[in-house]
């Protein structure tokens, strides 16, 4: 399935949407940008902290409510167009439901688990609890009201066309999301036979049920880094801080990047990949399944 | 500059004498990554670093990192895990010291991040916790780094994102439920501060060279308490600073920018 039939189809407005749930690694922005072009609209995105991916769809008017701990531009700092939707209502107000990293991990667990709210000891003291109508502190703990995406977009280095996706390094609150999630669109560098996904079902994230469409979409993670293809474009990310500063630029930024790019491979024929392109391999040792 | 550092290289040089050796150490974003490598190489040996992203490693990345989760952070890690499992650790009290980085931090040590003026119509919206408030409450100790200013250094932090010693009352906060310590230090650009065994007001301790007690009273957002002991921050050493220069070789966190 392409991006654009994957958004079109199972992203509609009104929808709550996790991604970015890997933190800096794995940022769907392939599937980000493709929600910006087919101008959805009252989304809730929900994730732990967002590098400059949900700043992009703040700006771009996509956002109604975020359920998240921290966004922003995690090597240049603050988030102009979150600023500006939060502080000025431009280019039109949001709601915003803060959490800490642990909190947000603990309302997807419990969305997952089918409980209403689940007990932890984080976030005693902190006026988050004041802002958030879904954390109340009683009986020495704080209540973490689950929060159930409709969809999670995760990014993979590889996955088959049944939906098994195999991701490695570190995971933020991926598995989480994806289990909490109604449905799960992936997007993958690499799209491989069942044989391989196969070979290694301990490193598959989620059952084949939640996942209803799979994205060949190498680079689909540009600029975060991808373990074992791409490095981090920090680079990248100094421009849009710079640029996202005021809104005409950040509205020409949109369109140079964004609302007059067709897809993602005319998107990536305007980044010098061979920069960023990791060329040092490091493959783990195969594990051994054998049963008889 | 002063002297042949620059102010970010004196903190992180600073940040990393909070870690002791053998401290399982919540590593945060930016200045906090270097301090951790810097302590690792030098008088910590045994540390391990956790990172929310779902980390753990002993030695530090060899190469730049701009995040916590950039590849370098991955090769060599102890563990490659979900988030929840090294929040788990921190909320069991493993968690020996932590670092987290502040906008505005008052004189007990609260920190925001999330909000300046009303939270429904604010005048800035600051991106929010991250692990920040996670960190206050659950690790044994913790230490802040942030830029010495007015602006920052204020009597009493509108919205306490990150809980330090709340109101400042004696016990508050056992009385309130928090498991960790609190937190021990603010490093800025002018000098360090620390609070009292079992909390309270944040004091004085050292200024960094090149500046005044006048000077950082001047730039703080209340009538700042000094030691009977203030003294000068010691100069990063020579071996701190080659560690950070061969990590941030282009002075990427640790040369201000304009």
């Amino acid at each position: 399935m392409s991006m654009a039939q994957a958004i079109e189809r199972f992203v509609p407005d009104g929808a709550t949407v996790a991604l970015g749930t890997a933190l800096e690694p794995l940022i769907p922005f392939a599937a980000g940008h493709e929600i910006i072009r087919r101008s959805r609209r009252d989304l809730e995105l929900v994730g732990p902290i967002s590098d400059a991916l949900f700043d992009q769809l703040i700006g771009a008017g996509c956002v109604r409510r975020v359920t998240a701990a921290w966004v922003g531009n995690v090597s240049e700092g603050l988030g102009h167009c979150y600023r500006r939707a939060a502080e000025e209502g431009v280019p039109r107000s949001i709601e915003v439901h803060d959490h800490s990293n642990f909190s947000i991990s603990l309302a997807l667990w419990a969305a997952a688990w089918n409980v209403p709210s689940l007990p932890t000891r984080t976030l005693l003291g902190s006026d988050i609890l004041r802002t958030n109508p879904n954390l109340a502190a009683g009986d020495g703990v704080v209540h973490v009201a689950a929060v159930k995406p409709d969809v999670a977009i995760v990014h993979v280095q590889r996955a088959d066309e049944h939906g098994r996706a195999h991701a490695w390094g570190p995971l933020g609150i991926t598995e989480e999301a994806g289990l909490a999630a109604g449905r799960v669109i992936v997007s993958c560098e690499e799209l491989v036979d069942p044989s391989v996904t196969l070979s290694d079902p301990n490193r598959i994230l989620f059952p084949e049920t939640k996942v209803v469409a799979v994205v060949h979409e190498p680079g689909g993670a540009h600029p975060s880094p991808v373990q074992g293809h791409f490095k981090r474009d920090h680079a990248f990310y100094r421009d849009y801080a710079a640029r996202s500063r005021s809104r005409d630029e950040f509205e020409a930024w949109l369109r140079e990047w964004v609302l007059e790019v067709e897809d993602r491979a005319s998107y990536l024929k305007r980044i010098d990949l061979d920069v960023i392109r990791i060329t040092q391999h490091r493959p783990s040792i195969p594990v051994d399944f054998g049963d008889r | 500059m002063t002297g042949n550092y620059t102010a970010q290289e004196l903190m992180v040089a600073v940040a990393s004498r909070e870690i002791r050796d053998g401290d399982l150490v919540f590593v945060g974003m930016r200045l906090p990554i270097l301090a951790y490598a810097v302590a690792r190489n030098s008088h910590a040996p045994a540390a391990r670093g956790l990172f929310e992203v779902g980390l753990m490693r002993d030695q530090p990345a060899s190469g730049f990192l701009g995040t916590m989760g950039d590849p370098p952070n991955v090769t060599g890690a102890l563990w490659a895990t979900r988030m929840s499992d090294a929040m788990a650790l921190m909320a069991q009290g493993e968690v020996d010291v932590g670092f987290i980085g502040g906008a505005e931090v008052d004189r007990f040590g609260n920190l925001n991040t999330s909000y300046v003026g009303d939270p429904h119509r604010p005048n800035v919206k600051l991106p929010g916790s991250g692990g920040g408030a996670d960190i206050a409450i659950l690790s044994r100790r913790w230490v802040t780094l942030m830029s010495h200013e007015k602006r920052r250094l204020v009597d009493r932090v509108s919205f306490i994102t990150s809980p330090g010693y709340g109101d400042g009352s004696p016990g508050w906060r056992k009385r309130n439920g928090l498991l960790g310590g609190g937190p021990v230090a603010v490093i800025t650009t002018l000098g360090v501060l620390r609070f009292p065994e079992g909390g309270g007001e944040a004091c004085l301790e050292t200024v960094h060279p090149g500046h005044s007690v006048d000077e950082v009273r001047e730039s703080t957002g209340w009538d700042l308490k000094v030691s009977a002991h203030v003294s000068e921050t010691s100069a990063p050493t020579d071996a701190e600073l080659a560690a950070i220069r061969r990590l941030d070789p282009e002075g990427f966190w640790t040369v201000t920018k304009a």
